[in-house]
């Protein structure tokens, strides 16, 4: 995983609820065996109409949406599945962070672990940025700032240890591993 | 010592390094359960980094997501009926187990099925321990007095190479089920009423224990039923304290313990019943007696109804409810009762259990499916596949026109070929109505197997109760 100390982009705007990863990456392009190339598919049934041809009216399929790294979406993003293969479509695709009210708990997990920042943010800031597609905003990873235009700057939740292997790009099973003499020493004690 | 509830006794027995503010628990798992989907990826981490299974006898893999439920006799008829896609995936299980020397109840084990069902049919869930999989149903195990929850591929790798996870401890939820469920009415029918109230993300951040008077009445495959869908109340886990039930159901199992283990086993999981006075972050309270059979109407299970009640208006403040209805084609203010059915799906990891297929066949007996309604019942596993067929169960599903298939996962996610034509309308014993979920442009009710036989029989979204007498 690459270091991040911050993310600087325009947002792009689905002001939906309770997006599922159904959703995000349909369960048909489950069949594969790697992680990479689900960024074609991300979002596949709303993309794309059943010619294949894009959606013209799908927010992502609109030229303002171009090159947006932050995805700004509706409350209990990315409830459903534990499938990791949501985060991977969406940074394949090219997001590197979400923003929502709510984030629902394995996709957090699974986020965290590909170093794509879900930020939570209180319902006014939230209601402002949905209002607001394409604004420029910088997600600091250390300070867990999120500066929006005009100077107004909100914090949001980031628990210390994925600050820590965000920023320093540190592999969370490195960690584990570190840790094999106690792992051993619980196994013999708890006669696993 | 200050009163515990049973999650904050499995987790605080699973603990390897406790948390601190800096980092998170290290958690030890008792039982990996690795299907072809969401481990693909994990074993190609572990193969980089040049890293073994730490535990293969702690881990039970099967295939279910993408395995074809059409009757198969050898490799080369798979590689016909399957895609290829999910072919390629199949035999990537099937290297990676040899390879990581891990036992796969594959293709042709008579142990094989829905990792949710086979784990407690052998025996291998048991009380008290914690068990993950790379699927969010895995809180199905929580039946038993497990602490089972779902995990992402990294998480995945981790558990192979380590048998540990990094986790901050989640709040409790203590969800209170008081009475006696009237005929007619279901496990299922719980389920979708507490989703209906607390909401699809009510139970975010939080463990789920069922409690209350009503809870000894229910049988642990119905306990099932109740903790598979926790995750779409949006919990990370749902749970049940064990009891004699419990105990009954794991005697004589084969991975459950035998002779002076089981002794010693039952000593130690009568003490995990939360204490009198345990507290819990979050409270609700469910009169089952006072339910109906529930269907959802629109494209989450938190969209649920009676299946008597008008399809409620959409409010100005959520835009996703008439695009909901939208999708599904319904329109508020009318029944759903009546509206027709194209196909009836009776299987998946919440309702494919024996008693769920005997629910339905009771439905079935001496009936017909309607004209033009497609019915597929899929069994969860090999051996429920082989218990229904002693009953005879079979028969009388295909008496009535419905196809009798092999064990999986099938038209729940539509990844194996079975799946739902766009525009369709299904009534479904599974787990989500999400858009899409049982193929591009699928309409899905979820119900229990009483109210999906008797939609079948009818052909419309109908209420059981008048076929069961």
């Amino acid at each position: 995983m690459e270091p991040i100390t911050e993310i600087r982009s325009r947002t792009a705007v689905l002001p939906l609820d309770d997006v599922d990863t159904d959703q995000i990456i349909p369960a048909r392009f489950l069949r594969t065996t790697v992680r990479e190339g689900l960024g074609e598919n991300l979002f596949a049934d709303w993309r794309y109409n059943s010619d294949g041809e894009k959606n013209a009216s799908f927010v992502l399929n609109r030229p303002e949406a171009q090159g947006a790294q932050i995805l700004v979406a509706g409350r209990n993003f990315g409830c459903g599945s534990s499938r990791e293969h949501a985060p991977w479509a969406l940074l394949d695709f090219g997001f590197r962070a979400v923003i929502s009210t709510e984030i629902a708990d394995i996709f957090r997990n699974n986020s965290l672990k590909n170093g794509f920042l879900p930020v939570v943010v209180d319902a006014g800031i939230h209601g402002w940025l949905l209002e607001n597609p394409g604004v420029e905003l910088t997600l600091d990873v250390e300070s867990r700032a999120a500066s929006l235009p005009a100077g107004r700057v909100t914090e949001y939740p980031l628990e210390s240890f994925s600050r820590y292997c965000i920023l320093n790009g540190v592999d969370q099973l490195g960690f584990l591993l570190n840790h094999a003499g106690d792992i051993s020493r619980f196994e013999s004690r708890a006669g696993v | 010592m200050s009163a515990k509830s049973l999650f904050e006794k499995v987790w605080d027995r699973h603990i390897v390094v406790p948390e601190s503010a800096e980092t998170p628990a290290i958690l030890y798992i008792d039982l990996h359960l690795v299907h072809e989907v969401t481990s693909p990826q994990a074993f190609s981490l572990l193969r980089d980094a040049g890293l073994k299974v730490r535990r293969p006898d702690l881990t039970l893999s099967t295939m279910d997501h993408s395995t074809p439920t059409i009757s198969v006799g050898s490799l080369q008829e798979l590689k016909v009926v399957s895609e290829p896609a999910a072919f390629q995936q199949i035999q990537q299980m099937e290297r990676n187990c040899e390879d990581f020397g891990l036992e796969l109840r594959g293709m042709d084990s008579d142990e094989r099925g829905i990792v949710h069902v086979i784990g407690p049919e052998l025996g291998a869930t048991q009380p008290g321990k914690t068990i993950v999989c790379g699927d969010s149903h895995t809180s199905t195990h929580g039946a038993l007095g497990a602490l089972a929850f779902g995990i992402g591929t990294t998480e995945v790798a981790h558990v192979l190479a380590t048998q540990c996870l990094l986790q901050r401890k989640p709040r409790t939820f203590a969800v209170n089920l008081q009475g006696r469920l009237p005929a007619g009415v279901t496990a299922k029918d719980i389920i979708l009423a507490i989703i209906g109230k607390i909401g699809v993300d009510g139970g975010t951040g939080h463990a789920i224990e069922y409690r209350g008077s009503a809870v000894v009445s229910l049988s642990i495959e119905e306990r099932m039923t109740i903790c598979n869908m926790a995750i779409e109340g949006g919990a990370r886990t749902g749970m049940f304290a064990p009891d004699d039930a419990t105990y009954e159901y794991l005697a004589g199992r084969p991975l459950a313990p035998q002779g002076a283990a089981w002794d010693e086993a039952l000593s130690r999981w009568q003490t995990l019943p939360s204490d009198d006075d345990a507290q819990f972050d979050k409270e609700v309270s469910i009169d089952v007696s006072a339910l109906k059979p529930m269907v959802t109407f629109g494209t989450n299970p938190g969209m649920v109804i009676p299946v008597d009640d008008v399809i409620p208006s959409p409010t100005l403040s959520d835009p996703g409810f008439a695009k909901a209805l939208d999708y599904m084609a319904l329109e508020p203010g009318r029944p759903l009762a009546g509206t027709p059915v194209d196909v009836v799906f009776i299987g998946s990891c919440t309702n494919s259990r024996m008693s769920d297929l005997r629910a339905a066949a009771r439905v079935m007996a001496g009936r017909q499916v309607a004209d033009g309604v497609q019915m597929l019942v899929v069994p969860g596993s090999a051996r429920v596949k082989r218990e229904a067929e002693a009953e005879g169960l079979p028969e009388v599903f295909e008496a009535a026109g419905a196809q009798w298939r092999e064990p999986g996962c099938s038209m729940c996610l539509a990844m194996n070929g079975d799946y739902v034509p766009a525009g369709k309308l299904a009534v479904s014993t599974s787990n989500r109505n999400f858009e899409g979920r049982q193929g591009k442009g699928a309409r899905t009710v979820l119900a229990s197997p009483l109210t999906a036989a008797a939609s079948a029989v009818s052909g419309t979204i109908s209420d059981p109760r008048p076929l069961i007498g």
